[in-house]
């Protein structure tokens, strides 16, 4: 498989990293070429980010609480930067009831604690196959299909 | 709907300012299309020095500076690719923070990608890419350890070596390779008492060669002292000077790096010198001898 582009973000005001760093990890192990932002980065520097790094894909990694109101305005961003294709995935403490929300605003998996590393390189394994034959998976594409 | 467009719309939109579009041309370069980009003059500064000693924050000091003089800067950091599974972190941006949002500085990270003679002949295309599209700083930094990051500075203008804090040993060992490159040596973290030390014992092997005419600064990129001076150093130093040999010699290594390996021959005359069929001698002849 061909590694993707992936961004690893931490948003808004969150400074517990470790989680994100060992996906960093992970992601790496699995030959994808990963780009961590660090910490407290605001929706427009995440979107920057990704446009100037021309990112396959962006993990947002939240423990604050604050997932509600930080994801969806990242991936709305994001498609009015005209960048529909992105992969977004977030992970960390997002309580179940949170998720039609997230996955109404175009994230495609969400990932909590005691998910085992092989899930997401799965996951996105199968978001890439879905890009390469032109199957909605980006941010800004029919919402049907989502991991689980 | 993604953005599918061809390299030469691609590097339309991307000289009339467009930032995805140059995000996504860098990586068509990267997979090693060639746009026709119109020339202009490029100011390139390649950075290197051996891991931990603060190249990505020097540059987040330096860009600043270069920000309040009305330039935009362009950084390429490149991180080598694991050669195991072929992935890569790239952390750089993480240490120039602050410009993340600023539509004068754009950060691109970099993985080797284990290209035949390293990176080299992406870079250039890509800077020059940078230049036309308005860029009138560009910055590529290399972890320098290994002839195939230094190869990649050897391409640039000008060359700034940074070092640290109880480098002692490392800087003896680095000392025929970079220091000779380099334009300018600049030792980060005189916050730190231990840089001085570094900075003598460098100053010191400047001093023995008469010819030396680099430049050698103590700075701290936390605090800021000396950033200035640096800075002054930097924008003095026009493309010119005895390196510039040497720097053609890496170059030229290069470019018979990347041709060896590439060759299609190469697997065979592997397999040949492992089983002892063949000798160094004997493969290095055949090799010149296929390329007739």
């Amino acid at each position: 498989m061909k590694g993707m582009r992936i961004v690893i973000a931490k948003p808004g005001l969150d400074g517990h990293d470790r989680g994100a760093k060992v996906i960093t990890r992970i992601l790496r192990d699995a030959g994808h070429e990963v780009i961590y932002t660090g910490i407290r980065k605001t929706p427009d520097e995440i979107n920057r980010i990704v446009m100037d790094e021309d990112a396959d894909a962006l993990g947002l990694s939240s423990l604050s609480g604050a997932h509600q109101v930080l994801i969806p305005k990242i991936c709305q961003k994001l498609k009015d930067s005209g960048m529909n294709d992105i992969v977004v995935f977030a992970g960390g403490i997002i309580p179940d009831k949170d998720h039609e929300n997230l996955f109404n605003s175009g994230v495609r998996a969400i990932f909590g604690p005691g998910t085992y590393s092989h899930a997401i390189i799965d996951f996105l394994s199968e978001a890439n196959d879905r890009k390469i034959k032109h199957l909605p998976i980006g941010v800004g594409e029919d919402k049907g299909w989502r991991w689980s | 709907m993604a953005l599918e467009l061809n390299g030469g719309a691609l590097l339309h939109s991307t000289l009339n300012g467009d930032r995805r579009s140059l995000g996504k041309l860098i990586s068509k370069i990267e997979s090693g299309f060639r746009p026709d980009i119109p020339p202009t003059k490029t100011w390139t500064l390649g950075v290197t020095g051996p891991p931990g000693v603060g190249k990505s924050t020097l540059i987040g000091a330096l860009t600043s500076e270069w920000l309040k003089n009305g330039e935009k800067v362009a950084i390429l950091a490149v991180d080598p690719s694991s050669p195991k599974s072929g992935g890569a972190l790239l952390g750089d941006r993480m240490r120039m923070q602050g410009f993340d949002s600023s539509e004068s500085v754009y950060i691109r990270s970099i993985a080797t990608r284990n290209h035949p003679g390293g990176l080299s002949y992406s870079i250039a295309p890509m800077v020059d890419l940078l230049s036309a599209a308005g860029w009138t700083r560009i910055i590529i930094e290399t972890v320098g350890s290994g002839q195939s990051q230094i190869r990649i500075i050897a391409f640039t203008d000008r060359i700034l070596l940074v070092e640290g804090p109880d480098m002692g040993d490392i800087i003896q060992a680095e000392k025929a390779g970079i220091l000779e490159l380099a334009d300018i040596v600049a030792i980060n973290k005189s916050d730190i008492p231990s840089s001085h030390a570094t900075f003598n014992s460098i100053k010191y092997s400047l001093d023995m060669n008469e010819n030396s005419n680099t430049d050698i600064h103590l700075v701290s990129a936390i605090t800021g002292e000396g950033i200035s001076s640096l800075i002054y150093s930097i924008e003095a130093c026009q493309h010119t000077g005895i390196n510039n040999i040497l720097r053609t010699k890496e170059r030229l290594l290069s470019a018979w790096d990347s041709r060896l390996l590439s060759h299609p021959s190469l697997n065979d005359i592997l397999v040949e010198l492992d089983e002892g069929i063949m000798t160094l001698e004997q493969a290095v002849d055949l090799i010149c001898k296929l390329e007739h």
